[in-house]
């Protein structure tokens, strides 16, 4: 996956990050995934498609999650596992939406469709041929996950013409 | 931080219509809404509830998301300003790009903030709204209004 895909989004996170939790994120690790993706805590999803397609998970470990609900919707005591997703939707809305505003200013035309929460154990279904790349950060909460599985569907489709040209 | 209450002709309060299919972000701008001195008139979590709302409540500024299921916001905001010309659309979405900022202001949308809002910026354009003073740039996430 290139780099000029996934940098909006870590800029994004970071952004979106220090303006929400007072502290910007920093990238504690980073691996490639191919299949499901097992989510560690609170998972929403976003789907994208035109020219660039895919989707983009940002997971946040369960007691990270329920902190940043308590500061966000200054709510004394536990928040409901109901109100630390909505958060999480929203702030993944606000993260992706950032990220594909930098790619969209870059000329690329796409559609992002609205989060969906996932709370099933099982695993997120990957994209289907598309790679993920999983970006660990640390925020002053806890961990967040971006798992980001997203691809030129232009290129793609050239490649795959090359492909059948030097083997048909 | 303290906002001097807004004003819109002589109406005690300024009415709001809240449009988000995220209740997190709904009531994130009720509370900003409040700290105006407005009051949310009615909310709405997609753009057919939101025309319908519009139609049951004529608030003074509606503040409208972008991406939202059943109508997204862009085309609620056609809709409303087709049948309400008077309307004060500002719309709030994380989703900013130049295409869709043109999109939403040719539909008759008056301005755009992108999330994460910051309560200056909003406060600074509704007052531009609502009584046509300067006005501020198109707000990016993370930028104030001067």
């Amino acid at each position: 996956m290139k780099m000029e895909l996934i940098q909006p989004f870590i800029n994004s996170l970071d952004a979106v990050i220090a303006e929400t939790m007072g502290r910007p994120a920093e990238i504690a690790d980073v691996t490639m995934e191919e299949g499901n993706y097992k989510r560690t805590g609170i998972a929403a999803l976003v789907g994208i498609s035109g020219e660039i397609e895919g989707r983009v998970i940002l997971d946040m470990e369960a007691a990270a999650a329920q902190q940043v609900t308590a500061d966000l919707t200054g709510v004394a005591g536990n928040p409901t596992e109901e109100t630390a997703r909505e958060t999480i939707c929203e702030l993944t809305n606000m993260v992706i939406g950032n990220a594909v505003t930098q790619l969209n200013n870059q000329g690329f035309k796409f559609r992002v469709h609205p989060p969906e929460i996932y709370a099933l154990d099982g695993g997120l279904e990957g994209a289907p041929d598309i790679e993920a790349v999983v970006l660990r950060f640390e925020t002053p909460k806890g961990a967040v996950y971006l798992n980001i599985a997203i691809r030129y569907k232009r290129r793609r489709a050239g490649e795959r013409a090359t492909a059948n040209v030097l083997c048909p | 931080m303290e906002f001097k209450p807004l004003t819109c002709e002589d109406k005690p309060k300024v009415r709001f219509l809240v449009v988000d299919d995220s209740v997190f972000a709904r009531k994130n701008l009720c509370k900003m809404v409040q700290a105006f001195g407005g009051e949310v008139a009615g909310e709405a979590g997609d753009g057919v509830a939101a025309i319908a709302e519009y139609a049951s409540t004529h608030p003074d500024i509606v503040l409208m998301d972008i991406t939202m299921p059943k109508m997204e916001g862009i085309e609620a905001v056609e809709h409303i300003v087709r049948d309400h010309p008077e309307a004060r659309i500002v719309m709030v979405s994380s989703v900013g790009y130049q295409d869709n900022i043109l999109s939403a202001l040719q539909k008759g949308a008056r301005h755009f903030v992108q999330k994460p809002v910051k309560p200056e910026a909003l406060y600074e354009i509704i007052r531009y709204v609502l009584n046509d003073q300067v006005a501020p740039a198109p707000v990016a996430a993370g930028e104030t209004q001067s």
